[in-house]
C-alpha cells in the first residue's frame, strides 16, 4: 500500500553485493516536509540505502515510487536515464559528506551556487547572480566571498556552499550523507542549527544518513535504524531513541550515554 | 607608405623542399646510403618504423629512413600513409607464436625449461664502451653456429597453465576489431587495445610501463617469456579453402606473468600482460605488457587510478603520428585565432584602464 | 587542368572509404551539430593539418567541382597552397581562389567575408570537436552530457569569465548552439565569423581527422552563440578600416611593420580584399 500523499514510497528493497547482505527487504515511507534519519554502524546498509533511494544505485529487488510535484508516481529505477538526471538537477538535491567531491574548487562561489541555475536554463547573469548572492547570505556565507574560489574557504563554509548550490533551484527532496562529518564540534553544532532552520523554512523533505544519534535526534521527525542491510526499528525519533524497542537500537543508544 | 600583402606560399613551398632534398642527400662527395644498407646495418630502426608504421615490409620501411634522413616517427608517417592505398587481399589466421623459429628465448620466471633458455643476437650483458674498431671497419668475426633444436618450444604461458596457475584466454569467436578501419570506442575491448598499443609509440610505452614498476599502478610483473623469431603467416583463400603459408615475419613476444587475482571461492590465478610486436623490439614488446597488463586493472577488480591504467587516456595519446601531428600543427598559422585574442585582450586592458 | 597523380584513385581516396564518409556525412547531415564517429584514414598529410578537412572534401568532390582553399582566410597561406595542391593534383579538379566561383570551400579558421549561396559547401579543418573538451577530458563523459544535453557547466565558463573580466573572454572558437539542441565547436574561427553560422544558406561540414569526428550545419540551420541575456554575445574586429580596400567591416589580419610599434591593418580574407580593390576601393595604405 502506498498512501496518497508519501513522496518516496521504497517497498522491499534487496541488494547483496556478493554474498555480503547490503540491504534485506527494506521498506520505507516519506513524506513532503519531513526528516528521516537512517542510523546505524558504519556498513549497517545506511548509505547503500540512500543510493538506491535516491536512484544511484540499482536494487536486486524491490521498488523505489517517487510521487512528482503534478503528483504522479514514478519508478526510480525504471525512468530513463534524462528524466533522472533532470530530477537530480532541479526537484531533488544530494549533499555529500565531502564537499570538495560535489563543489567545482576551481569556480567562484557564485558560479558553483548558479550552476543548478544555469542547467536548469536561466540566462540572465545579473539575476543568476543575485540569487547566488541571496542563497549565499541564507548559508550564513559573507557575501563579498560570491567571486572568491571555494579553495580559500574553511571546512564549514565548504559544506554551507554547498548547501546553498543544493538548495538554489528549491527542491522538494535532500538526501544527505554525513553531512556534519569530518567537522569539528562548534562548526557541526553551527551547521546544525543552519540546516534545521533551512529545512523547517524551506519545508524540505530529506533522507539524512548518519552514524550520530545526536544529529538525528535534533534534525529528525522519524529514525529508521540499520544492522547488517536489516531496517530493526522505525518510528518517531523520541520514541525510538527514548524508549528503543530493538536490542540493537539500545545497544546503540546505551553506547551513545556511555560516550 | 604603399605595403604589398605577402604573396608566394606556393614559390616558398617549392624552394623549401628542394632544399630539403639537397640537404637529405648531403655531401656529393660521399656516397649516398642505400636500401640494402639500412635493411642489413640499420635493422632495429628498420623494425621499429614496420612496427609504429604498421605494415611488415623491410625495403618500404628502408626507403621511408631513407627519405626522412632516419627521423623513425617521419618514417613510420610515409609507411602509414602508404598503407591506407594498399588494397586488402585477405586477412591471416592468428599467427602461432609456440611455432615460432626462435633467435632468441629467455625465461626471468625458470632457470631451466624444455628448449631451454637461448640467449641470441642482444645487447644484454654488453659492456657500453664506444667500439671504435667498428668505426674503422673491422668485420666481425663469425659466431659460433648450431643446429636448431628439433624439440618443441612451449611457451611459459602454455607451461603455467597446464597446471591451471594462470588465467586462461579462450576465444569468444568474436571478429577482433580493426582500429584502422574503425574509429576507437569505450569501452574499448583488449583486441583493440592491444592493437593500438602493437602500433603504439615505443617511447610512450616504455614511459607508461615505467611508471608502472615505480608505482604508478603496480602489477608485480615477471617476464614468464621473452621470445624472438620468424614465424609463418597464412592465408585462407576462400577458393582454395585451405590455408597456404604465403611468407615469414619477425616478431618478439613478450608474455608477462603478474600479481595473482582470486577469492576464497576462485581459486587464485597469476594474471598476465601481452606485448607483440613486429621485429627485434624487445623493450617496446615488454612496455606493451606492462602496459596492457596496467589497463586491465578495473577487470581484474584493482583500484584504477594510474595513468597507465586510464584506458582512454592511455589509447588517445600511445599513437606518435597522432601525437606528432597534433604537436607540429601549431606551427601552422593561428594569426586570425591570435588577432581575436589580441581584440580581446586590448578591450580588457582599456576597461581597467591601463 | 591538372597533371593528375597516377596510380591513385580519383581524389585520393577509395571509393569503398568514401562512401563510409558519406554515410558519416549522411548522419551528420540528419542531426545537425551532433558529432559523428567515423573511420578516419591515416593521410599523406599531418593530423592536425586538415586531414579531416581533406577527407570531407574527398567525399563530396566530383570532377567538375571548382574548389578554393583557404587557411586563415587567404589562398596563399602555405598550408592552402598544399592542401589546394593536393587535389589538383590527385582530382584534377579545377581550382580557384575567387569565392563566388568556387563550388566547395575547404577554410581552416575563416569564413569567407561574402556571403555563401545554397550551391556552395564549406568544409572546415577542426583540430578538436568536443567543445566540452576544456570542461571534461574523458569523451565517454563528454558523450553523456550531450546524449542528456547537459550543458550547464559551458554556462559556468562563461559565467565565471564574464564575473573576472567582464565579459566572456572566448576569442575564438565560440561554442554554439546548432538547432537548439546540440552544443558544437565552431572550429577556431574568430567570434567575429560567428554569426555567419546562422542561417547560412551553403551546407557546412566539418571535419576533425586525429579525433575522427564529422558534424555538419545544413543549410538554413538556427545557431546561436552561447551567451547571457543581459550580456549578449559581441565579436568584435579591430577597429580599423583595411589599409589596402579600407574596407569598415571585413576581419583584419595586424601587420607588424616596424620595430617602432607600426601596424598596418589588412583583410584577412584576401580574395575579399582584392575583389573590392579591382572594384575601385583605395585605403589609406595601399
Amino acid at each position: 500500500m502506498i498512501a496518497d500523499d508519501s513522496l518516496i514510497a521504497a517497498r522491499n528493497l534487496s541488494l547483496h553485493f556478493g554474498s555480503i547482505p547490503a540491504l534485506v527487504d527494506v521498506s520505507v515511507d516519506l513524506w513532503p516536509g519531513e526528516v528521516l534519519a537512517v542510523v546505524g554502524e558504519s556498513g549497517s546498509g545506511k548509505t547503500t540505502l540512500l543510493n538506491v533511494l535516491s536512484g544511484r544505485m540499482r536494487p536486486d529487488e524491490g521498488v523505489v515510487w517517487y510521487r512528482d510535484p503534478a503528483g504522479s508516481l514514478a519508478d526510480v529505477h525504471t525512468m530513463p536515464a534524462p528524466a533522472l538526471r533532470a530530477l537530480h538537477r532541479s526537484d531533488w538535491g544530494f549533499v555529500q559528506q565531502d564537499p570538495r567531491a560535489a563543489l567545482r574548487m576551481a569556480v567562484t562561489a557564485g558560479g558553483n551556487v548558479g550552476e543548478r541555475l544555469m542547467a536548469q536554463g536561466a540566462r540572465h547573469y545579473g539575476n543568476i547572480r543575485a540569487e547566488a548572492i541571496d542563497w549565499l547570505r541564507q548559508v550564513e556565507i559573507d557575501e563579498n566571498r560570491v567571486d572568491d574560489l571555494p579553495r580559500n574557504f574553511s571546512g564549514g563554509m565548504l559544506q554551507r556552499l554547498q548547501i546553498a548550490r543544493t538548495l538554489v533551484t528549491h527542491p522538494r527532496l535532500v538526501f544527505m550523507d554525513e553531512p556534519t562529518g569530518g567537522l569539528d564540534v562548534s562548526v557541526q553544532a553551527r551547521l546544525l542549527d543552519l540546516i534545521r532552520s533551512l529545512v523547517a523554512r524551506l519545508n524540505l523533505a530529506a533522507v539524512l544518513v548518519t552514524h550520530d544519534l545526536s544529529v538525528a535526534r535534533l534534525l529528525a521527525h522519524r529514525i529508521v535504524v540499520m544492522q547488517r542491510g536489516v531496517a530493526v526499528e522505525t518510528g518517531l525519533t523520541d520514541q525510538v531513541l527514548d524508549d528503543p524497542q530493538h536490542p540493537y537500537t539500545q545497544l546503540l543508544v546505551s553506547s551513545v550515554l556511555q560516550a | 607608405m604603399a605595403y604589398v600583402a605577402v604573396k608566394g606560399g606556393e614559390r616558398a613551398i617549392d624552394n623549401a623542399h628542394a632544399w630539403l632534398a639537397e640537404e637529405r642527400r648531403g655531401d656529393l662527395g660521399i656516397s649516398a646510403i642505400g636500401l640494402a644498407q639500412i635493411t642489413e646495418q640499420l635493422g632495429r630502426s628498420v623494425d621499429r618504423v614496420m612496427a609504429e608504421g604498421s605494415v611488415y615490409d623491410t625495403d618500404l620501411a628502408a626507403l621511408a629512413i631513407k627519405q626522412s634522413q632516419g627521423d623513425l616517427i617521419e618514417a613510420a608517417f610515409l609507411l602509414r600513409a602508404y598503407r591506407t592505398t594498399l588494397p586488402r587481399f585477405a586477412i591471416a589466421e592468428p599467427v602461432d607464436t609456440a611455432n615460432m623459429l626462435i633467435r632468441r628465448r629467455i625465461s626471468a620466471v625458470y632457470k631451466d625449461l624444455p628448449g631451454g633458455q637461448i640467449l641470441g643476437p642482444t645487447y644484454d650483458y654488453t659492456h657500453r664502451l664506444l667500439d671504435f674498431a667498428l668505426a674503422a671497419g673491422t668485420v666481425p668475426p663469425p659466431a659460433a653456429e648450431a643446429i636448431a633444436p628439433e624439440a618443441a618450444m612451449p611457451r611459459v604461458a602454455d607451461i603455467l597453465g597446464q597446471e591451471g596457475l594462470i588465467e586462461a584466454h579462450t576465444d569468444d569467436g568474436r571478429e577482433p576489431g580493426d582500429l584502422t578501419r574503425e574509429p576507437l570506442r569505450f569501452p574499448a575491448t583488449r583486441d583493440v587495445r592491444l592493437q593500438a598499443l602493437a602500433r603504439g609509440d615505443e617511447g610512450f610505452l616504455l614511459a607508461m610501463g615505467y611508471s608502472t614498476q615505480r608505482g604508478y599502478g603496480g602489477s608485480h610483473p615477471f617476464v614468464g617469456e621473452l621470445r624472438v623469431g620468424d614465424c609463418n603467416i597464412e592465408i585462407t583463400p576462400p577458393e582454395i579453402g585451405f590455408a597456404i603459408d604465403i611468407g615469414d615475419v619477425m616478431l618478439t613476444e613478450c608474455a608477462l606473468v603478474n600479481q595473482f587475482a582470486g577469492s576464497k571461492t576462485v581459486p587464485p590465478q597469476f594474471t598476465s600482460g601481452y606485448g607483440l610486436t613486429f621485429g627485434h623490439a624487445e623493450r617496446k614488446a615488454m612496455g606493451m605488457a606492462l602496459v596492457d597488463r596496467a589497463m586491465r586493472a578495473e577487470e581484474l577488480g584493482e583500484d584504477a587510478n594510474a595513468p597507465a591504467q586510464n584506458i582512454e587516456f592511455m589509447l588517445y595519446h600511445s599513437d606518435n603520428i597522432e601525437a606528432t601531428g597534433f604537436v607540429e600543427h601549431l606551427k601552422l598559422p593561428h594569426y586570425v585565432d591570435f588577432q581575436s585574442e589580441l581584440e580581446t585582450i586590448r578591450r580588457m586592458r582599456a576597461e581597467t584602464g591601463q | 587542368m591538372n597533371e593528375i597523380l597516377q596510380g591513385y584513385n580519383f581524389a585520393y581516396l577509395d571509393e569503398q572509404t568514401k562512401r563510409m564518409l558519406r554515410r558519416a556525412l549522411l548522419k551528420a547531415v540528419a542531426i545537425p551539430g551532433h558529432q559523428i564517429p567515423f573511420g578516419s584514414r591515416e593521410m599523406p598529410l599531418p593530423y592536425g593539418w586538415g586531414t579531416g578537412g581533406i577527407q570531407v572534401t574527398a567525399a563530396v568532390l566530383g570532377p567538375n567541382d571548382v574548389l578554393k582553399v583557404i587557411d586563415q582566410g587567404a589562398d596563399d597561406t602555405t598550408n592552402a597552397v598544399s592542401i589546394r595542391r593536393f587535389f589538383a593534383k590527385t582530382a584534377g579538379v579545377a581550382t580557384t581562389t575567387d569565392t563566388a566561383t568556387a563550388t566547395i570551400i575547404q577554410t581552416r579558421h575563416r569564413i569567407p567575408e561574402f556571403p555563401l549561396s545554397e550551391n556552395q559547401i564549406l568544409v572546415y579543418q577542426v583540430p578538436q570537436p568536443e567543445p566540452l573538451s576544456k570542461l571534461e577530458p574523458s569523451r565517454g563523459e563528454t558523450r553523456r552530457m550531450h546524449a542528456l544535453a547537459e550543458y550547464g557547466s559551458m554556462h559556468v565558463r562563461l559565467y565565471e569569465d564574464i564575473t573576472r573580466f567582464g565579459h566572456v573572454a572566448i576569442s575564438y572558437d565560440y561554442p554554439v548552439m546548432v538547432g537548439g539542441r546540440y552544443l558544437m565547436a565552431p572550429s577556431p574561427i574568430p567570434a567575429f565569423d560567428n554569426p555567419k553560422l546562422h542561417m547560412m544558406p551553403a551546407l557546412q561540414l566539418f571535419g576533425a581527422g586525429r579525433e575522427k569526428r564529422i558534424y555538419a550545419i545544413p543549410p538554413y540551420t538556427n545557431v546561436r552563440s552561447l551567451d547571457f541575456d543581459d550580456h549578449p554575445f559581441c565579436a568584435g574586429r579591430a577597429p580599423h578600416p583595411c589599409g589596402l580596400c579600407g574596407s569598415e567591416t571585413s576581419y583584419l589580419d595586424e601587420v607588424v611593420v616596424d620595430n617602432k610599434g607600426g601596424r598596418l591593418f589588412v583583410c584577412s580574407d584576401t580574395d575579399y580584399c582584392e575583389t573590392r580593390r579591382a572594384a575601385g576601393h583605395v585605403g589609406a595604405d595601399a
